[in-house]
């Protein structure tokens, strides 16, 4: 019993210095003193990366999202006569929900993995290490270049994302199914407002983008140096990310769309 | 010259992301119609809203001229008061002005129709509008017409 109540308190604890540390690097990594010249090429150098890379998995995913949207709400609306609603409902989940969550989980998956590997192996091979022999600071020289893409390139990557979704649903509900061009889009921008949708979503975005990239750096810059370190690290991030896409979706949902 | 074709592709992924920015805002969004214009702020008191909702669109004549801000209980009249902005283009409603609360086909949302009258003074910001018609309340209608069928017999 006394060891059971003191492994809650064990778990407890590392839990806490966890976020503790994690909060440390992340502090380290944005205030810290830093040559911005330098940490600036390595910032683009990252969001070609992290960013430029991701946008094939992007826009495919955003397609085919808009595509199955259009088609199932098509094959639902009919039931009722309002077809024409098509637009209005494919437009709203993506700039509300789907755009930003689901770019999140594929950036987490595709990005937020490897960013972990990398910094992993850098500290595996001890090549952090030997960067602060040198006197340069690997939180500012390998960590913040990489957080900051991250932050950067979400966004964009989800804005991408629902305008392709839009036209992957535009595609399927006006061009093959026949809903009426001008009904669909007069319907979608008469219910979808900037603010409150749009710009909601891109809150979204940005949240996910910090938590999903903390989570990644962290997890590659505190892990077991080794082979089998890394590969844990590494679900960790996918999967702790996953969770806490979801978990903060539904918070910020309750709080943006809530009282509505 | 270290990175010229990265900038290059990471120039054009930041262009794309706010050319999908506008799209969003101008195609998605509609954002044009919502222009700087200002708006003005009438009032109309109703005795039923039943099922209008904030953001409701007001119209005139069909076309959509402005928007429900808010909808309120007057305890003392026991009426509902609808706010309502419309746009400053559109400043030219005559002060005999009747609303009624419309549907969007058989089962859509509710809005407000604006139809003006003959009176030659205008309608200023935060006039009120006595002159209107209730909401439908499909219950009462389908009660008044079984009411009238077992009356008829």
């Amino acid at each position: 019993m006394i060891d059971w109540i003191a492994g809650v308190g064990r778990s407890t604890l590392s839990q806490l210095s966890d976020l503790g540390r994690a909060t440390l690097i992340l502090m380290q990594a944005i205030f810290g003193r830093s040559n911005v010249g330098v940490h600036w090429h390595l910032t683009i150098d990252q969001i070609h990366v992290v960013g430029v890379l991701s946008l094939s998995i992007i826009i495919v995913s955003g397609l085919f999202i808009g595509m199955v949207l259009g088609l199932q709400g098509y094959t639902i609306l009919t039931d009722y006569g309002s077809e024409q609603a098509l637009g209005q409902m494919v437009a709203l989940s993506l700039t509300r929900e789907l755009g930003p969550v689901v770019t999140a989980l594929l950036f987490a998956g595709r990005a937020g993995s490897a960013l972990t590997a990398e910094i992993g192996l850098m500290k595996a091979t001890e090549q952090l290490a030997s960067l602060e022999m040198i006197g340069v600071d690997p939180l500012r020289r390998v960590v913040a270049p990489r957080f900051w893409a991250g932050v950067i390139s979400l966004p964009i990557l989800s804005l991408i994302f629902v305008s392709v979704g839009c036209l992957g649903g535009a595609l399927v509900g006006v061009s093959w199914l026949g809903v009426d061009s001008g009904s669909f889009w007069a319907n979608m921008q008469a219910s979808v407002d900037f603010s409150e949708d749009v710009f909601n979503g891109m809150i979204k975005s940005v949240v996910f983008a910090v938590v999903v990239t903390w989570i990644a750096v962290y997890q590659g810059y505190d892990l077991v140096p080794t082979s089998e370190g890394i590969a844990r690290a590494t679900t960790k991030t996918v999967v702790y990310s996953s969770l806490a896409v979801l978990g903060l979706d539904f918070f910020l949902t309750a709080v943006m769309f809530g009282e509505v | 010259m270290y990175s010229r074709r990265l900038e290059l592709s990471v120039g054009t992924f930041v262009l794309l992301g706010a050319f999908c920015l506008g799209f969003l805002a101008l195609e998605v969004s509609g954002l044009t119609q919502t222009g700087d214009s200002g708006s003005y702020r009438l009032s109309a008191r109703f005795d039923n809203v039943a099922g209008l909702t904030t953001r409701a669109k007001v119209s005139a004549a069909g076309v959509t001229i402005g928007r429900v801000v808010g909808i309120r209980y007057d305890d003392a009249t026991a009426a509902a008061i609808v706010d309502m902005e419309i746009s400053q283009d559109f400043a030219q409603f005559s002060e005999d002005t009747s609303a009624s609360i419309l549907t969007a086909g058989l089962l859509g949302e509710k809005y407000i129709g604006l139809l003006t009258g003959g009176d030659p003074s205008n309608l200023k910001d935060g006039d009120v509008i006595y002159d209107t018609q209730s909401a439908i309340v499909l219950e009462e209608l389908i009660g008044k017409f079984l009411l009238n069928m077992s009356s008829d017999k």
